[in-house]
């Protein structure tokens, strides 16, 4: 107990630094996800490619690997950032692909009749877009969203070996205190827990709210 | 995929010929900015001398080569040892968690979540630092807790969905409850799940490479030795170049076997009892 409550602000400087990851990679998952979900159903083939490409280069590549290349590698290139923004890159780039799945999923889930049924009462392919696939879409892909951004949250681990400053890498500073080890893990375990119920939780909500009825 | 297959989505018709012009004109402008970015970076690469001998040479050396492929041999040898312990792993907690017995089923139950909930990085690093143990031992552990216990799911999920008249069938000829499921269901559902199987399999080998941040002596190890020497220079970036495709190589072709099952289930008819409950109508009509 002495160790959460003696070093309060470190686990919390950690704890906020997990959520900035999550938060902000998330963000950037979801948008690159959507754009190449997007490449992946367009109709132009050269579109399709780089939809596919991106999904399955990245998919297959450990994310250890991803991190060692962009951290220690864009800098060769003279592109010199915060470590924080490279884990941000890292981590949205290589959940994107995921996101990028699960959405592309979703559209394939809406029946051919809906768009038939909104070309043939006149809807231009925006109003069809926005008025029928994609919240039929959004519906049905709530829930593997949901995981996929949990893990995510468990993949920011990984940034904080990288010397960024995120939960895991407490265990460090608290070990060099000379503070026990088991209880310092133990309370790290209880703030992923914490995070990874709380994205869960609140696609719970979100399922309840707008998800399919079964 | 080979021609543009015409076939109609809920986004769009199928298009007819001035959409496929203009359609085409989209497919030339994408293709040229693709090609700009990729001629960018070559540009990139040329100007910040990443092509020089060099930092290419140390490749052809016979040590280098040695130290990479032992590198890649202590990758595959972690990959192997976590594959098979989370596969058996999986086994038990997914029986516990099949299991008759209430507290068996919680216990289960509980370590089966737990571990799934956790960062695997954080496994390992509790398993290296506090418990003090090598690296690879270290590694496989984390790995197979987490894959395990994933793979329980996996394993609990295909036993489900075998249809419910094979059980019936089984338990009407007099076949115990241990029967009933080694020959009867866990076959079936070893079938019906091999692809997610596999694919979980590639998570575990994508997985291997965090032993670099546990200084095990895997691949990912190997290559920074090289990128930090610096006779060669710091051959960063070739380094990269040459690990990342050897990496992505490996996991695409684990992920092209689990495609290459599902594809191969689809056209199977063994699988069929267990293929309709999957799509999503299972035991509403057992046996039709």
């Amino acid at each position: 107990m002495d160790v959460l409550t003696d070093n309060f602000s470190l686990y919390g400087r950690g704890f906020l630094g997990t959520v900035e990851l999550t938060v902000y990679a998330s963000l950037l998952a979801m948008a690159l996800g959507f754009v190449m979900a997007s490449f992946r159903v367009a109709p132009v083939r050269a579109l399709r490619v780089i939809g596919t490409v991106w999904v399955t280069v990245l998919r297959n590549t450990p994310l250890t690997l991803l991190f060692f290349a962009v951290l220690l590698g864009l800098p060769r290139f003279g592109l010199v950032l915060p470590f924080q923004l490279f884990a941000v890159l890292a981590l949205g780039c290589y959940t994107s692909a995921f996101i990028c799945e699960v959405l592309r999923s979703g559209i394939n889930t809406v029946p051919t009749g809906q768009g038939e049924a909104a070309r043939s009462l006149g809807m231009s392919f925006g109003q069809t877009l926005s008025n029928i696939v994609l919240p039929q879409a959004f519906r049905s892909v709530i829930p593997p969203v949901g995981s996929t951004l949990i893990a995510l949250a468990k993949n920011s681990a990984i940034a904080g070996a990288f010397s960024v400053t995120e939960l895991l890498g407490t265990y460090k500073t608290l070990n060099e205190l000379g503070y026990s080890i088991i209880w310092s893990f133990v309370w790290i375990a209880v703030g992923y827990l914490i995070i990874t119920l709380a994205i869960s939780a609140l696609f719970h909500v979100m399922e309840k709210r707008w998800g399919v009825a079964r | 995929m080979t021609r543009s297959t015409p076939h109609a989505t809920a986004l769009y018709d199928i298009p007819g010929p001035a959409t496929r012009k203009r359609h085409f004109l989209y497919g030339v402008a994408a293709t040229a900015v693709i090609a700009g970015v990729i001629a960018w970076v070559i540009h990139l690469l040329f100007d910040t001398d990443q092509f020089t001998s060099q930092k290419w040479t140390p490749f052809t050396y016979k040590g280098i080569q040695e130290l990479l492929l032992r590198g890649l041999g202590n990758t595959l040898k972690a990959f192997a040892y976590a594959a098979v312990l989370s596969l058996v792993l999986g086994a038990v907690l997914a029986v516990g968690r099949l299991s008759d017995h209430r507290p068996v089923r919680w216990i289960s139950t509980v370590l089966v979540e737990f571990f799934r909930a956790m960062p695997v990085l954080v496994m390992i690093f509790f398993v290296f630092v506090a418990l003090r143990v090598q690296p690879l031992p270290a590694l496989v552990t984390g790995l197979t807790l987490y894959n395990g216990s994933v793979l329980a799911e996996v394993f609990r999920t295909g036993v489900n969905s075998v249809e419910r008249g094979q059980r019936e069938a089984a338990y009407a000829l007099g076949m115990r409850k241990t029967q009933v499921t080694v020959h009867v269901l866990a076959p079936q559902a070893v079938r019906a799940m091999l692809p997610t199987i596999i694919s979980q399999l590639v998570v575990a080998l994508k997985d291997t490479s965090l032993g670099y941040l546990i200084t095990y002596e895997e691949f990912l190890h190997a290559g920074k030795l090289i990128a930090s020497n610096l006779d060669y220079d710091l051959p960063f970036i070739p380094v990269v170049m040459v690990i990342s495709p050897i990496y992505i190589g490996m996991c695409m072709l684990l992920s092209w076997c689990a495609t290459w099952a599902s594809r191969r289930q689809r056209r199977n008819p063994k699988t069929e009892a267990t293929g309709a409950s999957t799509a999503g109508q299972g035991a509403v009509l057992p046996g039709a």
